[in-house]
């Protein structure tokens, strides 16, 4: 593809201060408290070099590699939706005056980000965020704004994680579309390069600004392959044939009992998962009383008053709200915005404290089906 | 970049026009927009989302006026902290407002059926649009039936206009409470018991039901049980709702989003997760 | 004025009744009158009459000691007055009493119960046609407990 190029170390370095100089407030993966995590990035100075990630059901460790790779692990607890869609935001104020009031919008936030390191699940998962702010019935002017300006430094993964199974959920690991840039990180012998796809107006302003060369043939090759060696690495698959049927056909599964029994419904796979964008609002005042604003803040459908409703919660059980979770993810999902809302990312798998992995549970289901298909 | 766009989670100001005491523990809001570029126009069977200063907002659905009539009301039972500060409010103070929101009663789709309307306590609020729509076209329907049931005779809404239905309209109008004692001199017992007392062509007909989930069970069973086909039966749902607008999550219901798909659903649509415990 | 038999036959409760058998009930049936605020019968009092309220309204209730009458149910037009005939001890368990001017025709329940002894296929005809009537008024009696219009807050 004679789009691409190829950057080194310092082209990457040089990337990060072209955005800076365009505006963007960079941001991507570096390491603090024992994960790599997304925050504001300086040089790649901070990015985590020379660190990758085990992950498997509950757990998640950081190791240091034998070389100086800059992306080789999968993905931490962050994913990009705590900039696209924040954890917590004003929508608006209100102050009386006598015994009326006045609403004040909130003033747009134009914060433009430039994403370094955005994984091709990621990227999918963005995609089906859009369906939900932007593109169905109504928009979310912030989450608008952010997406429209942001500016999308993809990387190819080098190596599945332990918990990864986008090739089940077909949405990697190589990054397709949507991006302004893409990497494809190399390491071979002495020299550790990048294979850059351009693959916006905005993305080839940027490498102009950069150190580059054309990408011969043999590094575009080299880039390929490392793709390919990935997804023939992924820790985890799910069959996904005819799931939405599957789990709509099984709502009182014994399964669900027994997956409720470990469940600890703290939330941690709605809050990790890069697609969950369940909110609520909270209302509070000041204390003359004449001062009003309303939040917004990520919620779970696994608090306990996410479905509160006449004095009492719809789904007061741990298993109906596993459940709902698990059947929006794979099933109603489908229904409402066209596509899964599982990028088979494994964060869910990864942060669960006893390691509940639907990549198990689902085919438990399937089986019980098939045992049953078989004995009627 | 710069935009002007309001959010949709952004209420408007709307003035009180009127205050009007349906019973003792439920009342309506009569409101107009304070800013004139705002509508009034809602189909029947959509809701508002009314703020209370300082307190908080809730889903209110619209349960008037009359075709012609200014402003947009909302029958409010006093139940909560959002709706006891609303029944606080008076005329010419303001409410926020976000809406309408959500589907509507099959108004046009039912020309040439007969219509049954089935309405348990508030739930006849949000049909009294529906009501006026189709009396404001009655020749269009055939026989149009109002079941309508409550706790008791001092729960009963719009009663005054019962008569103006039965009479000018040609409604059949049929009340029945829960318990009553001498003082009342209608009907007792579940509303349900009224569908075999009324005169309607159950395959030639739309039913429309709102009320408590589980009288909207029984409804639609004893429905079925007189043969009316389960996609000419609409019911409502609901769930905890907070935006309105599907960014919350919260209203889902099995695939739906009560806010933006419902909440009023064709009975075969929904009736795969309708029932199902803590769906 | 149409014949007992023929209003008998006409009604929901007999559809497709044998002849045979229909001319035996409308020989234990005979039309009555009750006027607002008669009672029909008592709570306790041996059940020996079936009804079908022909126009009118009735109130069954209850009368709690120093409360005012509760009626928990009431049967109008073209519904069925009284189980508790075909069924022993034979007793009523509520007051009935008529809201409103109300016709109804009559059936003599011991009569009928004999008969129903007697011929097995009788009984099964009428249980089967009476016990829809139970099943819907313990439906409905079940909604009225929930009391699903409460204030639940």
């Amino acid at each position: 593809m004679n789009k691409s190029v190829t950057i080194d170390r310092e082209g990457l370095n040089q990337l990060i201060i072209v955005l800076g100089g365009m505006g963007f407030q960079v941001v991507g993966p570096t390491v603090r408290d024992e994960a790599i995590v997304y925050e504001k990035l300086g040089s790649i100075k901070d990015l985590p070099e020379g660190f990758t990630d085990e992950q498997d059901g509950g757990i998640y460790r950081l190791k240091r590699r034998q070389d100086q790779s800059l992306f080789g692990y999968a993905v931490g607890p962050h994913s990009w939706k705590k900039f696209l869609h924040p954890p917590e935001r004003r929508l608006w104020q209100a102050d009386s005056e006598g015994s009326d009031f006045e609403i004040k919008p909130e003033k747009l936030d134009t914060t433009k980000f430039a994403f370094i390191g955005v994984r091709s699940c990621e990227m999918h998962a963005i995609a089906i965020q859009d369906k939900v702010f932007i593109n169905d019935k109504f928009v979310d002017p912030v989450y608008q704004v952010r997406r429209e300006n942001a500016f999308f430094v993809a990387v190819n993964c080098g190596q599945a994680g332990g918990t990864c199974f986008c090739v089940s959920m077909n949405t990697g690991p190589k990054v397709e579309a949507g991006f302004d840039l893409a990497l494809t990180e190399v390491l071979e012998n002495d020299r550790h390069y990048f294979v850059v796809e351009v693959g916006s107006k905005k993305g080839e302003a940027c490498v102009k600004q950069m150190t580059h060369q054309q990408a011969q043939k043999e590094e575009i090759a080299q880039a390929e392959n490392v793709v390919k060696e990935t997804a023939g690495q992924m820790g985890r698959s799910l069959n996904t044939t005819d799931i939405k049927g599957l789990l709509y056909e099984n709502l009182e599964h014994p399964r669900w009992d027994d997956i409720a029994e470990r469940c600890l419904s703290c939330a941690n796979c709605t809050m990790v998962c890069p697609t969950c964008f369940c909110s609520t609002v909270e209302d509070v005042t000041d204390i003359t009383g004449t001062h009003a604003e309303r939040w917004q803040k990520w919620d779970s459908c696994f608090t306990m008053d996410f479905t509160y409703l006449h004095g009492g919660e719809v789904r007061a059980s741990t298993k109906s709200r596993y459940r709902q979770w698990l059947t929006h993810k794979l099933a109603s999902w489908q229904d409402q915005f066209g596509s899964s809302g599982c990028v088979g990312c494994g964060r869910c798998i990864t942060w669960c404290p006893p390691g509940i992995d639907f990549t198990e549970e689902v085919p438990k289901i399937r089986d019980s089906e098939t045992q049953s298909l078989k004995m009627s | 970049m710069e935009t002007t766009m309001q959010s949709p989670m952004t209420p408007w100001p709307y003035r009180i026009e009127k205050v009007i005491r349906e019973t003792h523990d439920t009342f309506s809001l009569n409101v107009v927009p304070k800013d004139s570029s705002r509508g009034m126009t809602f189909n029947p069977g959509q809701f508002n989302m009314l703020y209370a200063f300082g307190v908080g907002e809730v889903p209110i659905s619209i349960s008037g006026p009359k075709p012609g009539e200014q402003g947009m009301i909302h029958t409010i039972r006093d139940v909560g902290v959002v709706t006891g500060a609303l029944h606080q409010l008076k005329k010419d103070q303001t409410v926020g407002l976000r809406g309408p929101f959500g589907s509507a009663w099959p108004i046009e789709e039912s020309k040439g059926y007969d219509i049954v309307i089935m309405a348990g306590g508030i739930g006849l609020a949000p049909l009294r649009p529906a009501l006026y729509a189709l009396l404001d076209q009655r020749d269009k329907f055939g026989e149009i039936v109002l079941l309508y049931g409550v706790r008791k005779p001092e729960d009963l809404l719009f009663t005054k206009e019962f008569e103006t239905w039965r009479g000018k309209y040609g409604v059949q109008v049929k009340l029945t409470v829960d318990t009553a004692d001498r003082e009342w001199r209608g009907n007792v017992g579940v509303v349900n018991t009224l569908i075999q007392r009324a005169d309607f062509d159950p395959i030639n007909t739309v039913a429309m039901i709102c009320g408590p989930e589980v009288m909207m069970r029984f409804a639609v069973s004893e429905l079925k049980r007189q043969e009316v086909p389960e996609n000419q039966i609409f019911i409502t749902m609901e769930r905890n709702m907070k935006c309105a607008v599907g960014f919350c999550g919260h209203c889902q219901f099995g695939p739906a989003f009560i806010c933006k798909d419902g909440p009023i659903f064709r009975y075969d649509k929904v009736k795969q997760f309708f029932g199902i415990r803590e769906i | 004025m149409k014949s007992l038999e023929s209003i008998l036959g006409n009604h929901p409760f007999f559809e497709n009744l044998a002849p045979e058998y229909l001319t035996l009930i409308t020989g234990c049936a005979s039309n009555v009158k009750f006027e607002a605020g008669e009672f029909i019968y008592r709570q306790d009092e041996e059940a020996n009459n079936f009804y079908i309220i022909r126009e009118g309204k009735v109130a069954l209730e209850v009368c709690p000691p120093g409360k005012k009458p509760i009626t928990v149910q009431t049967v109008s037009d073209g519904e069925i007055l009284g189980w508790a005939w075909l069924i022993p001890p034979y007793h009523c368990q509520f007051d009935a009493q008529a809201v409103e001017l109300t016709r109804a025709i009559v059936l003599d329940g011991r009569c009928l119960r004999t008969k129903c002894v007697e011929d097995h296929t009788l009984g099964y005809e009428l249980l089967s046609r009476l016990l829809p009537v139970v099943g819907r008024t313990m439906e409905a009696t079940r909604l009225q407990l929930l009391d699903i219009y409460g204030n639940n807050d």
